[in-house]
């Protein structure tokens, strides 16, 4: 076994174990005994004036409560492992137990993730009972980052409005949720400098039709025709193939002040989804895939 | 050459005053904290205001500053009356003392600045963690030195108790604090993964085992008889349940480790060892219980006694608790939950803070050759912490039980039932009934401390304290 480099440990660990054990037999035993006959004595030591010690028998309840906790301690380790690699004749092991949890709760949910799976997501997305497990999902694996009530928070998307970084269609809510997303805005201080990045800050309130310095935007142009184009697009509605963002909209994932842009324009941003698909398997991916388009559904009838 | 000469009082009064203002300290710092809990916005957006910074704070505070002044004001104070002499090197002994309070303040300090190992109730950086390895070898020459010179053959039980603290404190501290410093400030464990936390909770339960019950049972055996002025109950009962408790206390560690990256086998070693250290914590529990045979009727009209006996009862209720949660279908249940705060917080403000209680108002009168200012302040401080214990306790048990069984309860779609945040809504109530049981608990304190500054202001009265202040020659 893996536990133990050497056989030496494994019984090193049995024997001692063992001992640990049966050593307290023998102590219990030779102090047992009834009440001296007569009055009680002490022992006849004195310390500090007046300290004594009677020496009375051990309570007979006690005794046998510490025999009852020795003998269900050795009892254990013959049915468990314990004693080295000797794994008890239980056959028992964590990870036994955690592997045979998992196969029960596999057999009595599955049935219904896979009939939820052979349903498309736009359908599902109108199922009252699956949008109920749905949200149940949501509740535990998503809620931390997006809230409760998904509306998001400061570099966390709202998932309750018909904006979205890599597309709202069910297969990309899809995609977001089984691969996760990686949103990298880089670092643009260097090359551009402090002045630069102010010019472009302003020519980004410009292209919102914020309140921004007109020559300052005009002398970032050039350079947000250079550098940011390529993702944000020449007109700043952004591109979802990439998770670029519209810089055009109100929505800001990491805050719209003219300080947050200039700070996200120097500094870059890193957004990071995490990949679901591997601990909450497709099936369950699909369905809160549903929930989530449900909830933009919601907020585009509204 | 055995010419009598007076015991050093002195560092005892030391300890004993400052065991007061720790214990004030270190309790305030966790009302604060329980109120944080309850109250977010008292995080006050402060770095070093935070929960995160302040929980270890005040578990050192507690324990360490707290427990460890009660430990060192008691043991000085038994060892030399039990022996019948003065400790060895007075200086040596003045040196733990400053020495000590030195660790405290420097924990203090760097706690809050977010300097820490990260290691559990081992949180202190290593130039401390060296700190504390020099006093506590001071201690220990100090204590064994006191002992090998006795005058009295026998060595008492409080000593024992008292040595075998020392002795396995010095060697858990040393093996798990051993680290690699990268700066004055920062160091890395010298364990790595699961082995890190197998040293880290053999060293945490024998902490509890050691330092919070070892030591507290070395209080135990002498302040009781000597408050309820008779014999100890059982001298075959003590030797029997000392050696059993030291000898199957070590085991326990791995309890903390359940369902974790730790061995199946160590798990259940732990488990086993931690069932059957039910019967010798008992032993001690039988022993200061029954030495009041007899004598029942004093704890009617002796609040001191009151503190000391409700201690030992506590002592009782947790390591029945204990054991029962290392089993591993019980921890199941409440690991990670606030029962374990519960838990932990009956053993600490029931049987080590009701004992080191008992044993300073036994102690700062006759230490100062004064009567005590108010025997009735004592028994109102019984009360108002005995009902700041039980809200903290109950509060705790009953949020801990409802966050395991939130936690683990499934819906017929297997989903949770319910999501982390709801579990943490749920407990809200029992966070402020938890605060108001720990303010109780902190009034109590100062109404101690205040007691205890009227007592010692007061006119000082010979015959107020029969005690012998002189080794016998």
């Amino acid at each position: 076994m893996a536990d133990f480099t050497s056989p030496f440990w494994h019984w090193f660990v049995a024997i001692v174990s063992l001992l640990g054990i049966l050593v307290l037999f023998p102590l219990l035993y030779r102090n047992r005994g009834n009440q001296p006959s007569g009055t009680l004595k002490t022992m006849g030591h004195v310390w500090d004036g007046d300290l004594e010690e009677y020496n009375n028998p051990l309570p007979g309840w006690w005794l046998n409560l510490f025999a009852v906790t020795l003998v269900f301690g050795l009892v254990y380790l013959i049915l468990y492992p314990g004693l080295g690699h000797f794994p008890g004749v239980l056959g028992w092991s964590s990870k036994g137990q955690y592997e045979q949890e998992i196969q029960a709760a596999s057999e009595q949910y599955d049935p219904l993730y896979q009939h939820y799976a052979s349903i498309d997501i736009r359908t599902l997305s109108t199922h009252p009972e699956a949008l109920k497990t749905g949200r149940r999902l949501f509740a535990n694996y998503c809620a931390a980052c997006h809230g409760s009530d998904a509306r998001g928070a400061r570099g966390f998307p709202n998932l309750r409005d018909s904006e979205w970084l890599y597309g709202g269609e069910p297969e990309q809510v899809y995609q977001s949720i089984l691969h996760g997303r990686s949103g990298v805005m880089p670092a643009w201080g260097p090359v551009l400098g402090e002045e630069g990045v102010e010019n472009v800050t302003n020519y980004i309130l410009g292209l919102g039709n914020r309140e921004h310095d007109g020559s300052l935007a005009a002398a970032g142009q050039p350079q947000y025709q250079q550098l940011c184009v390529a993702c944000h697009q020449a007109d700043g509605s952004g591109n979802q193939v990439l998770g670029a963002p519209n810089l055009k909209d109100r929505i800001w994932q990491y805050g719209g002040s003219k300080a947050s842009i200039r700070e996200s324009i120097a500094n870059g941003r890193h957004g990071v989804m995490p990949a679901h698909g591997e601990f909450l398997g497709e099936e369950r991916v699909h369905l809160l895939s549903a929930y989530v388009y449900s909830l933009s559904q919601e907020y585009e009838q509204e | 050459m055995n010419q009598p000469t007076s015991y050093n009082d002195r560092i005892v009064k030391q300890f004993a005053i400052m065991t007061v203002v720790w214990g004030v300290a270190g309790m305030l710092v966790g009302v604060l904290i329980a109120a944080q809990l309850a109250w977010p916005i008292l995080n006050f957006d402060i770095p070093w205001l935070t929960y995160g910074r302040l929980r270890p704070l005040h578990t050192n505070a507690v324990i360490f500053a707290f427990g460890g002044s009660a430990l060192f004001a008691t043991s000085y104070y038994i060892v030399q009356r039990t022996c019948g002499v003065r400790l060895v090197a007075d200086w040596l002994a003045g040196f733990t003392f400053w020495g000590w309070q030195c660790v405290i303040l420097l924990a203090a300090v760097t706690l809050p600045l977010g300097i820490t190992s990260s290691k559990e109730y081992a949180e202190l950086e290593w130039p401390i963690d060296i700190l504390i390895t020099l006093v506590w070898v001071a201690y220990a020459v100090v204590f064994f030195g006191t002992i090998m010179k006795r005058k009295i053959p026998h060595i008492y039980v409080a000593n024992w108790f008292f040595g075998g603290f020392i002795l396995t404190i010095a060697v858990l501290h040393v093996v798990n604090s051993a680290a690699l410093p990268v700066s004055l400030f920062k160091s890395y464990s010298a364990y790595a993964g699961v082995q890190d936390a197998m040293v880290q909770w053999w060293y945490g339960h024998n902490a509890v085992g050691f330092f919070l019950t070892a030591g507290f049972l070395g209080i135990m055996y002498y302040f009781i008889p000597k408050q309820a002025n008779r014999p100890i109950y059982s001298y075959r009962l003590s030797v029997v349940h000392f050696w059993a408790l030291v000898f199957t206390y070590i085991w326990a560690g791995p309890h903390h480790l359940h369902y974790t990256a730790l061995p199946d086998w160590a798990q259940s070693l732990g488990m086993v060892f931690s069932v059957i250290l039910l019967a010798p914590s008992w032993g001690g529990m039988i022993n200061g219980i029954m030495t009041l045979s007899g004598a029942w009727e004093k704890l009617r009209t002796d609040p001191i006694l009151k503190f000391m006996i409700v201690s030992v009862s506590f002592y009782g209720m947790s390591t029945f608790e204990g054991p029962m949660m290392s089993i591993k279908t019980v921890n199941a249940l409440s690991h990670y939950t606030d029962w374990t705060i519960g838990h932990v917080h009956a053993g600490a403000l029931g049987w080590v803070g009701f004992i080191s209680i008992g044993a300073m108002y036994y102690l700062i009168p006759r230490l100062f050759n004064r009567e005590l200012y108010s025997l009735k302040l004592v028994e109102t401080h019984f009360w108002v912490a005995t009902i700041g214990i039980v809200l903290y306790i109950t509060a705790m048990w009953v949020s801990g039980v409802m966050q395991g069984l939130m936690w683990r309860a499934i819906n017929t779609d297997g989903t949770l039932t319910y999501s982390f945040i709801e579990s943490v809504q749920a407990m809200h109530p029992y966070y402020i009934v938890r605060f108001l049981g720990g303010f109780l608990y902190l009034l109590g304190m100062l109404i101690m401390a205040y007691n205890v500054i009227r007592t010692i202001w007061g006119a000082p009265s010979p015959a107020a304290v029969a005690d012998t202040a002189q080794p016998v020659h």
